[in-house]
């Protein structure tokens, strides 16, 4: 089937804006908890098809946002170790750390190589067993998979110059945190596909239960977010609060059960600090003690030293879906991509950088 | 263009297969080197081997610009650096509304660099420019150390006569209509699939090519040109911005209307990038006046610029970006690209 185009569909887009506008009759403000989706909507322009009364808020779906500066600022040191080379996807490269990017680190001399999969770092590893590969593993249940599969494959070929830093997040745990906020404004929430594919669908109906908000499953193209938009709409007008998979063509009810039980083999499920949200209860991952050598911290004696948050950023709350990032005071002044306060501003699933780019960038000239 | 089996340059007698730090050293070997592979190359009645540099004529005004070529890995699918090293500073001239007539060029090469692969650059470089109706006149050589190069570095400058009126941003007015001349992006998703640590499989080839041909039929045909500018580094959204703020007016351009090829635009999603933002070597913007726009894309057609497409239209002056209308028909801010385009996590 083709993958993108179908999704595009100018006509069939605009049937089903029309049906949102018909269905909304009331204010609701609905989450987009992935950062893939907020920058869907803004590439596409997505919002302007919709009725004034439905508010979209961005959610902390972004991975590159939420990894703890401290965590930030030990990939920045062990960079700079002789023997390390730190491989890492090419979103993390930009974020500021307490002492600066990695980019920064490379100009400086450290051996950071941009990467595809983890398992091309167990491969830089294997070719150069003089170096200590470090692979930075961020992401949401979609990558942790992957990492998994690196490092049971390290283990298998005996690699002793292979570790990860860990920084893998859960995101129904992080969702929970947001609604179980007294003072939360969100009607519904938009779930992210891509988790989805992976963990599959069962983490969310007790959600949608315990707090009374309809979730729709979608994928990252403007009829996937559209067709989402209609459920949780129609749900919300009519008071009910279930699931919905708008993302059929990924996302099945029980996930990818090889990907899951790779996952639950290799890590443990442990209450996490997210950056912007704090500790999430069951919110991350941690390598299992079995598996505590391939552990970039415990392999190079690092500890976490906690650093402050910029003062003038206010990502947390972007990352909460409480400030629209146009509405923050250093957006496009003090904040931009060049000069990023936040990891917002630099991640290509930032809310601060969806609306940079696509919005006010040209209006501030 | 740069296959090997089509190379006709003669392979020279040579001591080394490997570039040495004394081919650039001034002495007997750089001689040999430049003798049996440069001069042989781009042999022509204007090419200077004994002097210090070329003389050459030129009539009326003359547009000059250079371009530094680095890529890797050096050989793609559709071209090679040598290929880009032409191409690129053709183009630029091209830009500048001039017919291209004669260029420099200038080697930083790798010491260790095979000298199979100098040779294949070099037929490359000589075979654009038979393409591009170019001579290149002179030259120079250096070698740097191992490990302080990526190979080969290569420097071009090049000489062109002006064809028709001035143009450029500044000419820019209400109205006008916004040309491209074929699929934008090819080029460096071309580069990407064969990047180490990110090999994908595509039929994909860049579009590297000497545009000077079209550009010539637009002028010398009469279509009132404002402005050109080839979508390199940054590809066609940038390219766009940049002629927006030099207008000093806005554009709007439809998404539906940019030619982007299937392939292109399925590795763009997968990779996390967009299309609009990914490098073109042999496509380039074409700002006519409004009375002149569909002529334009008529004789674009005709002369091998099947993909053509009229893409926009310049606004009344004001603040200068360029809106988009997206092709799900909203409306946002083209913006220009911050440092390079990373792939994404997910």
């Amino acid at each position: 089937m083709r993958y993108v185009a179908p999704f595009r569909d100018r006509a069939r887009i605009r049937e089903v804006a029309a049906r949102i506008a018909a269905a909304c009759t009331r204010p609701w403000r609905v989450m987009e908890v992935c950062g893939g989706q907020t920058h869907a909507i803004a590439r596409h322009a997505i919002d302007a098809l919709l009725p004034a009364q439905l508010e979209l808020i961005h959610g902390p779906g972004c991975p590159v946002c939420v990894t703890p500066l401290a965590v930030l600022g030990a990939a920045f040191e062990l960079s700079l170790r002789s023997e390390v080379t730190l491989c890492s996807f090419g979103d993390m490269l930009r974020v500021p750390g307490p002492r600066g990017d990695l980019l920064a680190a490379r100009a400086l001399g450290a051996d950071v190589r941009v990467v595809l999969s983890p398992l091309d770092a167990v491969e830089v590893a294997r070719r150069c067993p003089e170096r200590q590969v470090v692979f930075f593993a961020v992401g949401f249940e979609t990558t942790a998979p992957a990492t998994a599969m690196a490092v049971e494959l390290a283990r298998r070929l005996a690699l002793d110059n292979f570790t990860a830093l860990c920084a893998h997040v859960r995101v129904p745990p992080a969702m929970e945190l947001l609604l179980a906020a007294p003072d939360s404004e969100i009607s519904g929430f938009l779930a992210a596909g891509h988790v989805c594919t992976v963990e599959g669908v069962e983490a969310y109906p007790a959600i949608a239960a315990r707090h009374h908000v309809p979730i729709a499953i979608t994928g990252f193209e403007p009829l996937d977010i559209l067709l989402g938009l209609l459920d949780v709409v129609t749900q919300l007008e009519a008071g009910a609060a279930t699931v919905t998979n708008r993302y059929p063509r990924a996302v099945r009810a029980e996930g990818n059960p090889a990907a899951r039980a790779m996952v639950e083999r290799v890590f443990a499920i442990v209450d996490a600090p997210w950056r912007g949200l704090g500790v999430v209860p069951r919110g991350g991952l941690a390598l299992r003690d079995e598996f505590v050598r391939f552990d970039a911290l415990a392999r190079h004696a690092l500890a976490l030293t906690p650093a402050p948050e910029p003062a003038a950023c206010r990502a947390a709350q972007v990352l909460q879906g409480r400030l629209c990032p146009t509405r923050c005071p250093e957006f496009g002044r003090a904040c931009t991509p060049e000069t990023p306060l936040g990891a917002p501003m630099v991640s290509s699933e930032g809310a601060c950088a969806a609306y940079y780019r696509y919005r006010a960038a040209g209006l501030s000239r | 263009m740069s296959d090997p089996i089509a190379l006709s340059c003669p392979v020279p007698a040579r001591r080394y297969e490997r570039i040495v730090l004394a081919h650039g050293g001034g002495g007997r070997l750089m001689r040999a080197l430049i003798d049996e592979l440069f001069a042989r190359a781009f042999a022509s009645p204007a090419l200077c081997v004994d002097h210090d540099g070329a003389i050459v004529e030129l009539q009326g005004r003359v547009a000059v610009t250079t371009d530094a070529f680095t890529v890797r890995p050096l050989f793609f699918p559709g071209g090679d650096i040598g290929t880009l090293a032409v191409c690129g500073t053709v183009n630029d001239l091209a830009m500048c509304g001039a017919r291209p007539r004669h260029l420099a060029a200038a080697f930083v090469l790798e010491e260790g660099l095979p000298v199979a692969t100098l040779e294949r650059i070099v037929a490359s470089m000589a075979q654009a420019a038979r393409e591009a109706g170019v001579t290149i006149v002179t030259g120079d050589t250096k070698v740097v150390e191992r490990g302080k190069g990526d190979g080969v570095y290569i420097t071009t400058t090049g000489l062109g006569t002006v064809i028709g009126p001035p143009i450029g941003p500044a000419r820019i007015d209400a109205g006008d209509v916004i040309l491209v001349s074929g699929p934008v992006g090819d080029h460096g998703i071309a580069v990407l699939s064969v990047r180490e640590g990110l090999e994908f499989t595509t039929t994909l080839r860049s579009d590297v090519a000497p545009v000077a041909a079209q550009v010539a039929a637009l002028l010398e045909r009469g279509v009132d040109v404002r402005c050109l500018r080839d979508p390199t580094r940054g590809g066609l959204a940038s390219a766009l911005c940049e002629l927006a703020s030099g207008a000093g007016r806005a554009f709007v351009v439809r998404e539906d209307a940019i030619p982007v090829r299937d392939e292109v635009a399925d590795a763009c999603e997968l990779l996390g990038l967009d299309p609009l933002y990914v490098a073109c070597e042999g496509r380039f913007v074409a700002v006519v006046a409004r009375a002149d726009g569909e002529r334009a894309l008529a004789v674009l057609r005709e002369v091998g610029c099947g993909g053509a497409a009229i893409i926009g239209a310049a606004l009344e002056a004001g603040a200068s970006r360029v809106i988009l209308e997206s092709s799900v028909g909203g409306e946002r801010v083209l913006d220009m690209l911050s440092g390079e385009q990373l792939p994404r996590i997910c």
